[in-house]
């Protein structure tokens, strides 16, 4: 069951749009704010409210990767493995991270404040390697930095 | 020299609020174009400075305006869309403005919606550039206050919305028909064209898309005129461009130069050449679905005509180096990894092509290559050019290898002889 | 007509179309995937590339996808040019780097368009190295197989479903190389339409899951063109046996009727043919239990029937030709029609109103393209499923139109859909309770028969003022009636529908009105009428009296025998009434299909052919007459009704039987007695045409195993039996060219062994067969000269205390009586239940689930409550014809009785 405030913010993204469908997305992101995911109930009970079905709704959500239709962890970590974090080594980044945190990509930690991702370029090029967790945006990470980094996101 | 689009940037800063952005001669474009000129004598404005979009294809911005049918009878809405996407890899130039300068875009914007009658216009911002939400939102309440968004703006009848929307995730979201169905809520597919967005867009209306850097060349035009925008340049498209180098050089960053500086210039002087140690080898001038330039290239303009001569494309100008001690194999398999999941699964030689060439790459790569799989790279960039795939985007993916191919070949034929990569 | 050069050769083409198209309809061979003829072109798949040049000094060209492409004049293209081929080439290289190469145990295999198309590339060696990809498949309920690692995505899957016919529940999840096409998790698909995905499908992905309990290929099926038996519009479908069971139903193109598309009672329905049910051997009561032989039966009935006087009672889903024979048997006094009261007086004035109303009834191709449409009473998708979705695709012909004016020709399929939004044309409904179709309407109303009826009269008299006036119109009921005639006078094709399933003549009077008043004004307005059942014209055509009459002839000792043709009377008559009649008559003889009620009184039972085992005619809705072809050689002593009716009648010298051999026999006596149904001589090539003196083979000249598939029975081959009705042989051998449309076994080309293949006997891709489409049209516009207005308008609909007033709601599964004795469709029936309104509900103190109990016409009826809001106060609803729920005439008046505690807890039973 959509909690209120979803439902209000839902409501509000359906009434800036030509037809209840176009703010599926916006609707998505609303869940996914709150809970940090979309189970298959939320995106049933969002479905429902944009007079969707889960087929139509699902076929959207699971297009993009940002919509998680999975549980993720407290925090994620969004990892950049493209050219120029590519060319300026992420992949020890990487596999500190996997080391340290003792999980694969796509996995969470058991005490469920990581999930690890790899994600396309975060347009911070010049200042590779870079990844982001949640909201904050890290740049020319080094892997002696990782540890502080991680601490801050308990 | 000149920076019209990033004098009042500064990254360390906040963006400038309303007033600031005023004070230094902020929506005196706006005013000019909307109580001084009709929309037509703007497009013809835009259509003469020569600005080309700088979102990657360089069209001509005035003539693609152009297209939009104009009139009372025409169907309406009509939209603006500012492709604010850049997801490109190894581009960044879009977030310095977002971030150093909202006000501008709107701008802008405000000025392409004019030009084209646009009832409605959306920034498409993507995902992870948070601090330029943030930015953009204040920035379009500030205007929506001052009169420059909303109803009757300065009292000349025309009107435009605005909104900020955030995409989920997905290159393909930043090309311009793919963008229009993600603003529609439904799966980033391209669509077919013809019909072009600018006469079936957003909802089935008239809509024209273009890059933030684009639309904040706009105020200067307007303000300055087309002969000022082409005398920026040094070359003979117009303007100034935001470059930006990223790999191992010793200043990676991005700059507004006039159109036209040399790679070599990008390189070694504002760059401050490369890394202590390593050795330039070659580049992709504008974007990872650009061809490799190489040494022999150094001196060329970067400007559409010239890198284009070069047997390259312009792009987005955000040069990505390759160094002598990073595999080439293993840079073009990253940008063939990406394309692959960035392939948005509608049709067959993008869907199925691409992953088998990150396959190839990958075992020639690991030192399990073999000699046929070099027909199998080469069958692919034949195939997978324009026109043969729906959209740009899996051509886009076969120019850097393409391009490996050609210049770096040994490298390939070496790994697969040697059954192991030489710099591992 | 533009003229285009196709490597070289100069064609003139129809203008409008794409390159595709152009190539398909000249007959080339050009492969392609996601272009579908009625769905149009997105681009998808990329196998259809040609070479394009831009004028005869071009060397190089450009490769383009010819389903993208307009055609234009003087356009250069290459089909044969060495990189087109090499791209298509690989293009089927791309494809099956994840495909499972399982053709071996894939039901697609052998009618596979992704087989075909993959020889037609020429790909052949594989050099892909690694993995393919894997999914999970699910289940998709009782109609559809599902094995997603075949899939190519080609979109055609999810286009079909959606876009065209409007499916909620199928859609495309996930990006790049990992798409998948299926349901949000495991359960059945809701369309009525799925079975198409079969066809739609290019590959193995959605195959018939009934097809896979009783295997077999393409090739090893005996096949003949048939009619579908389940409904009144009687879509063209193809029947394949082998060993004598009935194997598959698929769709067989018809340009006018069906099209493409079938719907999933018409595809699913036919496994009651090999059912348990099935009468096989010929029973004599008095014999029981041994069945008795094919001699001995007739020898019983006439021994019967030489003393008795007799009559009988026909079919409305027997053929002309069965109908026919009994009525020559017993006389035209003694022939009754075997239907209700109400379905009775509906079809007769359904009959009347095609007579006499100067507009034309549409085909379903016509339907289609009707720019404004107006139901009154039909549910559609439940009474006559293929025109639901017909009318879903005339919702597209007024938006349509802003597509061709923004330039972007029709078949742009993604374009058109996205310049046009959600936008439909002009449809209006009518109906009891909610449909289906409602999502796509411009404005509904849910209401009783009656006040359906005065929306209908007083739109027609808006439209003409020779149309009566309705008084105490409300506000709203005014105001929706301007705009329905609004709507429908703006449309340059408006078309009115209606039929029998409300059981209310005013409903079909005010749809009468209001084509003729259309009319007046626009002649290209259409009507249609659906009806309960596949012969229900025919039957009408021919005449006969009503059921009551058929009782009080043996009540009253008129007569003291009767014959039955494949009817439950149970169906169409209270029980009592039905059991009273059969008790009293001395001789019952019933000719059937399967056991039933009926059945089981009679003194002697013969077994009559299924449609499969059959050679008929039927005659649709629109009037059209269409010929089912004997599918197999019948086993045991099954035979057509119209020939044992014909035996019968020859041993009791009835004249003009004497001379009946075969089906030819049968039709030139009817066309004698009967001249309307004289057109009927160019309805199909008589018994003894031959093309360069050959048959026409139901098997296809690779079916397999013929010299073995009986040897347990007999190690010499036996003789091939012969088909004395019709130029079909039964045998792989014969004329191996096309036959004329209407007796075309299978469609099959060189190198195209898919239900694709019909783009090779279509005039043009997607228009109509070659040699003209299957069927004759008995009914012309107007041809009574008796067009008028009616005159009745019913008062408007009062609840009566106490009462409820009984409605039939009908269901596409469940409510027809062959389909639903067969298991797939049966398990998507619904259970027997009465709808109420919540407020009706609320006044009886009763919630969903809760039984209502009330008496009608004597029965007493126990039923589980569901809410319906959309069904009008002070109705209910009861669906229609379910086995499980006894006969009684609707619409009528049910008294409710109070409700008594104790049977709340009991099972729901009926009694
Ligand atoms: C796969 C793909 C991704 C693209 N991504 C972007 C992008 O992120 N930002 C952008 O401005 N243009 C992008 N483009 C180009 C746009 O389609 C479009 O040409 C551009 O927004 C037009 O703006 P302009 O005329 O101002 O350059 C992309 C194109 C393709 C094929
Ligand atoms: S080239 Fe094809 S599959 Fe690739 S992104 Fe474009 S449309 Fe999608
Ligand atoms: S049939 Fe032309 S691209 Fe699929």
């Amino acid at each position: 069951m959509l909690t209120t405030e979803e439902i209000a913010q839902i409501e509000h993204e359906i009434s800036l749009v030509p037809q209840r469908k176009a703010a599926c997305i916006e609707a998505l992101k609303v869940v996914q704010q709150h809970r940090g995911w979309v189970s298959d109930e939320s995106l049933k009970d969002t479905a429902t409210m944009l007079g969707m079905s889960a087929e139509e709704l699902d076929s959207v959500a699971t297009f993009y990767n940002l919509i998680f239709r999975q549980p993720v962890g407290r925090h994620v970590i969004l990892l950049c493995d493209s050219i120029s974090c590519w060319v300026m080594g992420y992949e020890q980044i990487r596999d500190h991270l996997i080391q340290k945190l003792q999980i694969k990509y796509g996995e969470t930690t058991p005490d469920g404040r990581f999930t690890l991702l790899p994600n396309v370029c975060l347009g911070t090029c010049d200042r590779a390697p870079a990844l982001m967790i949640d909201d904050h945006l890290y740049q020319n990470v080094t892997i002696e930095e990782l540890d502080d980094i991680l601490h801050h996101h308990r | 020299m000149e920076r019209p689009l990033t004098k009042h940037i500064h990254p360390d800063r906040e963006p400038l609020s309303l007033q600031e952005y005023e004070r230094v001669g902020g929506y005196q474009a706006v005013r000019k174009a909307l109580l001084e000129l009709s929309p037509e004598v703007v497009v013809t404005l835009v259509k003469d400075s020569n600005l080309r979009g700088r979102g990657g294809a360089g069209f001509n911005t005035g003539l693609k305006w152009s297209f939009v049918p104009m009139g009372p009878d025409v169907p309406r809405p009509k939209y603006l869309v500012a492709n604010a996407d850049e997801m490109e890899p190894g581009t960044f130039k879009d977030r310095l403005l977002l971030e150093g300068n909202p006000h501008q875009l709107i701008e802008g914007m405000i000025l392409a919606s004019y030009a084209i009658g646009a009832d409605i216009s959306y920034v498409f911002l993507r995902w992870a550039y948070k601090k330029a939400a943030q930015g953009i939102v204040k920035a379009i309440q500030e205007a929506y206050n001052a009169g420059y968004l909303g109803q009757n703006i300065l009292g000349t009848g025309f009107s435009l919305e605005m909104h900020l929307h955030t995409g989920v995730g997905r290159y393909m979201c930043g090309e311009e028909t793919a963008l229009l169905n993600a603003l529609e809520g439904k799966r980033a597919m391209p669509r077919a064209k013809p019909p072009f967005p600018q006469v079936s867009g957003l909802y089935g209306k008239p809509t024209i898309v273009n890059n933030v850097e684009t639309l904040c060349c706009l105020p200067h035009i307007v303000n300055h005129g087309a002969e000022w925008f082409k005398g920026l340049s040094r070359t003979q498209d117009a303007g100034t461009k935001i470059y930006g180098v990223s790999g191992k050089v010793k200043r990676p960053g991005a700059w507004e130069l006039p159109m036209g500086v040399t790679i070599r210039e990008l390189v070694e002087e504002y760059a401050g050449g490369m890394l202590d140690g390593y050795k330039f080898k070659g580049a992709l001038p504008g974007g990872a679905s650009t061809d490799f330039l190489v040494e022999q290239h150094l001196d060329t303009p970067m400007d559409y005509t010239s890198i284009a001569a070069a047997g390259s494309r312009m792009g987005t100008g955000t040069m990505i180096i390759l160094d002598d001690q990073t595999c080439p194999v293993g840079f073009v398999h990253n940008l063939q990894h990406f394309f692959a999941q960035e392939s948005c699964g509608f049709c067959t030689p993008c869907r199925e092509g691409l992953p088998w060439v990150e396959k190839v790459l990958l075992s020639i790569d690991r030192g399990e290559g073999r000699p046929e799989d070099m027909n199998i790279l080469d069958f692919h960039t034949k195939y997978l050019g324009p026109g043969n795939t729906f959209c740009a985007l899996a051509p886009g993916a076969m120019e850097p290898l393409q391009s490996a191919l050609k210049y770096f070949r040994e490298d390939f034929e070496r790994h697969i002889h040697d059954h192991q990569c030489p710099w591992k | 007509m533009p003229t285009i050069y196709i490597d070289n050769v100069p064609y003139e083409v129809t203008a409008g179309k794409n390159l595709l198209e152009a190539c398909l309809s000249l007959g080339k061979d050009l492969p392609y995937f996601c272009w579908h003829p009625a769905m149009g072109s997105v681009g998808a798949c990329r196998q259809c590339a040609v070479k394009i040049f831009k004028d005869e000094a071009d060397t190089k060209g450009r490769l383009i996808m010819s389903c993208m492409e307009p055609v234009r004049d003087n356009l250069r293209l290459s089909i044969e040019e060495p990189e087109a081929k090499e791209f298509r080439e690989h293009v089927i290289e791309w494809l099956m780097t994840n495909h499972p190469h399982d053709c071996a145990v894939c039901d697609e295999g052998g009618s596979c368009h992704l087989q075909d198309m993959t020889v037609m590339t020429g790909h052949s060696y594989r050099r892909f190295q690694f993995k393919k990809r894997t999914y999970q498949n699910q289940y998709l309920g009782p109609f559809l197989n599902h094995e997603m690692n075949r899939c190519i995505q080609c979109y055609r899957c999810v286009r079909y479903y959606k876009d065209y016919a409007g499916g909620k529940d199928l859609d495309v999840f996930g990006a790049h190389n990992h798409v998948y096409f299926g349901r949000a998790e495991d359960g059945v698909l809701e369309s009525e339409f799925s079975g198409n995905l079969a066809e739609v499908c290019p590959t193995g992905v959605f195959t018939d899951k009934t097809l896979k309990q009783h295997y077999t290929r393409k090739w090893d099926l005996t096949m003949a063109p048939s009619v579908c038996h389940h409904c009144s519009l009687g879509c063209n479908i193809t029947a394949g046996e082998r060993y004598g069971s009935l194997r598959q139903i698929t769709n067989r193109y018809n340009g006018e009727v069906n099209g493409y598309f079938l719907c999933d009672r018409g595809r699913f329905g036919y496994e009651f043919v090999n059912g348990p049910a099935r009468i096989r051997k010929a029973l004599v009561r008095t014999k029981l239990p041994e069945a008795v032989s094919r001699e001995e039966a007739l020898q019983e009935v006439t021994t019967q029937l030489k003393t008795a006087r007799v009559i009988g009672i026909g079919s409305p889903r027997a053929s002309l030709e069965s109908n026919f024979a009994l009525k020559a048997l017993v006389g035209e006094d003694n022939f009754h029609s075997g239907v209700s009261d109400t379905d009775y007086d509906m079809v007769n004035m359904s009959l009347k109103i095609l007579q006499s109303t100067p507009a034309r009834t549409f085909s379903l191709r016509e339907v289609e393209k009707a720019d404004a449409v107006f139901i009154l009473g039909e549910d559609l998708i439940n009474t006559a499923p293929r025109l639901g979705l017909a009318v879903r695709q005339s919702g597209r012909q007024q938006p349509l139109e802003t597509v061709m004016q923004a330039s972007i020709p029709y078949w742009q399929d993604a374009a058109a859909r996205e310049l046009v939004q959600e936008q439909h044309g002009p449809l209006f409904m009518a109906t009891l309770t909610a449909t289906k179709l409602d999502e796509i309407a411009t404005a509904t109303l849910h209401a009783s028969p009656d006040t359906i009826a005065r929306l209908g009269f007083a739109v027609a008299n808006l439209i003409s003022a020779g149309s009566p006036e309705v008084t105490h119109l409300s506000e709203e009921e005014q105001a929706l009636a301007e705009q329905i005639a609004q709507a429908l006078v703006k449309a340059k094709k408006p078309l009115i529908i209606s039929g029998c399933s409300t059981g209310s003549e005013a409903v079909l009077e005010a749809a009468a009105n209001l084509t003729a008043a259309l009319h007046a004004q626009n002649p290209e307005t259409g009507l249609v009428l659906t009806l309960p059942e596949c012969n229900s014209m025919g039957l009408a055509m021919l005449g006969g009296h009503r059921l009551d009459s058929a009782f009080a002839a043996i009540h009253n000792g008129y007569a003291e025998a009767v014959i039955i043709l494949e009817n439950n009377l149970h169906r169409c008559a209270d029980k009592a009434e039905v059991d009273r009649f059969l008790g009293k008559a001395k001789q019952v003889i019933v000719l059937d299909h399967l056991h039933h009620a009926t059945t089981e009184k009679a003194h002697v039972l013969l077994p009559a052919g299924a449609f499969s085992e059959a050679d008929g005619t039927l005659v649709n809705n629109e009037g059209r007459a269409q010929r089912f072809y004997q599918v197999y050689p019948t086993a045991e002593d099954i035979q057509e009704s119209w020939r044992w009716l014909a035996q019968i009648g020859q041993a009791l010298h009835v004249p003009l039987m004497s001379q009946w051999e075969n089906i030819d026999d049968v039709n030139r006596a009817l066309m004698e007695v009967e001249p309307k149904f004289r057109s009927l001589e160019a309805l199909a090539p008589p018994a003894g045409f031959r093309i360069s003196g050959q048959k026409i083979p139901r098997e296809t000249h690779r079916f397999s195993g013929r010299t073995a598939m009986f040897a347990h029975h007999n190690v010499s081959e036996a003789k091939p039996p012969q088909d004395p009705d019709s130029p079909l042989s039964f045998t792989m051998e014969g004329y191996r060219g096309q036959p004329p449309s209407p007796i075309t076994p299978f469609f099959w080309a060189p190198g195209w062994n898919s239900m694709q293949s019909v783009n090779k006997y279509q005039d043009e891709v997607g228009g109509h067969l070659r040699y003209g489409d299957p069927g004759i049209r008995l009914i012309e516009p107007g041809q009574d000269g008796l067009n008028r207005y009616y005159h009745d308008v019913p008062e408007d609909f009062q609840p009566l205390k106490d009462h409820l007033f009984v409605l039939p709601l009908p269901h596409i599964f469940g409510s027809e009586e062959l389909s639903s004795f067969s298991p797939g469709i049966a398990e998507r029936a619904p259970k027997p239940y009465v709808a109420l309104n919540p407020r009706d509900a609320q006044t009886f103190g009763l919630e969903a689930g809760e039984i209502l109990s009330f008496t009608l016409n004597h029965q007493t009826f126990r039923l589980p409550v569901k809410l319906y809001p959309e069904l009008s106060p002070g109705t209910a609803g009861v669906p229609r014809g379910l086995q499980d729920v006894p006969f009684f005439e609707v619409p009528a008046w049910a008294i409710i009785l109070k409700p008594e505690p104790a049977w709340k807890n009991q099972p729901h039973t009926i009694s």
